[in-house]
């Protein structure tokens, strides 16, 4: 799922500072699943901007809505009334929502009120980890199912570097425990019986699926209209 | 000859390799260089130059190697994965072979947190293995990694960098495999302090067949004092310094330190001698470049070889 966290209480006061009419829109997708910006959080951020709003004497029209995805037109367009009558929308989508929101109302200002982060898993309840950077040519055919890629600082991908040490990367410290990615794949290719792999030289890595050759785009013919 | 550096030279004649270590300045003081170079020149057969080490903007390693040539050194220059793509490193090689350059280490390099500008985005567009293979691949096919046909000629001895008690320790002979079947013609290794279970790392490295297939030159850095040996034992990865080493110079108390290490580093280096496969030293004296001559002295290793 993409990962994405709010972001903090007063630069979203100070992005939506010269509206007076808010529409506070959540996606339930993938935040309201890492519950950042589902249709509570909405309700939360609402209430947020409606006190400091009571305590500044400040009438603005602060509405909500959330719909179930907003990375799909479809879904979109059933909000369309509360977008037209809002002087700004303020989204709690992920990234990709927030593009789509701009590109469908052109004549509509959108902010974000996210950073949206990383591919993740939601390791253990209230924790998401990276797990994918989208790198659109998967190897974890060679690494244990353990993505360098993602989880290697270094992208290493003939690891592991002469940083590791006890299991952690060379950024770990007491404040973000880090483990070495390339410890946990010998692990792994030990524990399944493919430490044969480890042999294997991993050659240059082409980085254009990766996004390097510009924006990627999927076609599905059979669903075009 | 690959490269027909005094490095491969030395080394092609089975004589016993002393290299060295030079960082470049913090800035554009060619003084730093001249000065570390006089200390090094006919003390060690080439001598690395560092390239941003611990992520901290210094010099570039080419334009410090070239004025260490004029200084009468061999370098080994340093190239980092962190700092470039593939297209600015082989440019940055076509640029250090022209100006004499003959040897290259390829590293990971420290990442950028550790340095003076932890906000810096990281490149690691190749990995270190990758990058030595594609400098063997340009010195041997004459090509760039892309293909096309390299205009003059591509001399470069290519080495790779090995920590050999860095954990998972099982894995560390293979992955010199790794380099060494990537082309490494050199191996300069992490400092070793701990004789014994290096020992036992070569043998398995032996076992591998690997022995004869690349030069091993081991890293020893000589101690100025305890504080540092705990330094090195808590915080550098894959160096282990045992404690009857830090004993021994708790022993000599604080003013005579200094000495006990560098006499220390000469004992490690003359007990390296006895390990087969075991082609030479890399003296890594940090700062402490003037204290070069003495450890190569006193191991024996004066005069040098002339190739």
């Amino acid at each position: 799922m993409i990962v994405a966290e709010r972001k903090p209480y007063d630069e979203i006061r100070s992005l939506v500072a010269p509206f007076a009419k808010v529409l506070v829109f959540g996606c339930g997708g993938c935040v309201t699943v890492c519950a950042t910006g589902g249709e509570k959080e909405v309700e939360i951020l609402a209430s947020e901007l409606a006190i400091t709003d009571a305590t500044e004497a400040r009438a603005r029209e602060i509405t909500v809505k959330t719909v179930e995805r907003q990375c799909e037109r479809e879904f979109l367009r059933e909000a369309e009334s509360e977008i037209r009558a809002a002087d700004v929308v303020l989204s709690l989508a992920c990234g990709a929502g927030v593009n789509l929101l701009a590109e469908a109302y052109p004549d509509k200002v959108v902010l974000p009120a996210m950073n949206t982060t990383f591919l993740g898993a939601n390791d253990s309840p209230g924790v998401w980890v990276e797990r994918c950077k989208g790198c659109g040519d998967c190897m974890l055919h060679l690494t244990g199912g353990i993505c360098p890629v993602a989880r290697c600082a270094k992208n290493i991908l003939n690891g592991p570097c002469g940083g590791t040490h006890d299991g952690k990367c060379e950024i770990s410290s007491d404040t973000n425990d880090v483990d070495c990615v390339w410890a946990l794949i010998v692990k792994k290719l030990q524990s399944s019986g493919q430490i044969a792999r480890y042999r294997e030289f991993v050659a240059a890595k082409d980085w254009r699926p990766g996004g390097h050759a510009g924006p990627r785009r999927m076609v599905k013919e059979d669903l075009k209209v | 000859m690959k490269a027909g550096s005094n490095l491969e030279k030395i080394l092609a004649a089975g004589h016993f390799a002393v290299t060295a270590e030079l960082g470049p300045p913090k800035g554009t003081d060619t003084e730093v260089i001249k000065k570390k170079a006089k200390f090094l020149a006919g003390v060690a057969d080439a001598v690395n130059i560092t390239d941003n080490q611990t992520a901290v903007v210094r010099m570039s390693s080419i334009a410090a190697a070239r004025i260490a040539i004029e200084c009468g050194l061999e370098p080994v220059m340093q190239m980092v994965c962190r700092d470039r793509n593939r297209i600015a490193m082989q440019s940055d090689l076509f640029g250090a072979v022209a100006l004499g350059v003959r040897n290259c280490l390829f590293i990971s390099g420290d990442h950028q947190k550790s340095g003076n500008h932890p906000q810096a985005k990281n490149v690691y567009d190749l990995d270190s293995i990758q990058a030595l293979a594609m400098a063997k691949y340009m010195r041997d096919e004459k090509k760039v990694l892309g293909g096309d046909e390299i205009e003059g000629g591509f001399p470069l001895l290519v080495g790779a960098a090995w920590t050999p008690l860095g954990d998972p320790l099982e894995i560390r002979p293979l992955r010199l495999a790794k380099k060494v079947a990537a082309g490494a013609d050199f191996i300069q290794t992490q400092a070793v302090y701990d004789v014994a279970a290096f020992a036992g790392q070569m043998k398995a490295a032996g076992d591998l067949g690997l022995l004869d297939k690349t030069k091993i030159l081991v890293g020893v850095i000589p101690l100025k004092a305890v504080g540092m040996a705990r330094y090195m034992q808590k915080n550098v990865p894959g160096v282990t310094v045992p404690e009857s080493l830090v004993e021994r110079l708790k022993a000599v108390g604080k003013e005579k330190a200094g000495a006990e290490g560098i006499k220390i580093c000469i004992e490690i280096i003359q007990q390296l001698r006895e390990i087969p496969g075991v082609a030479g030293v890399h003296i890594m004296a940090i700062e402490w470049e003037h204290k070069v001559k003495d450890v190569v002295s006193g191991a024996g290793l004066l005069p040098r070889p002339t190739a």
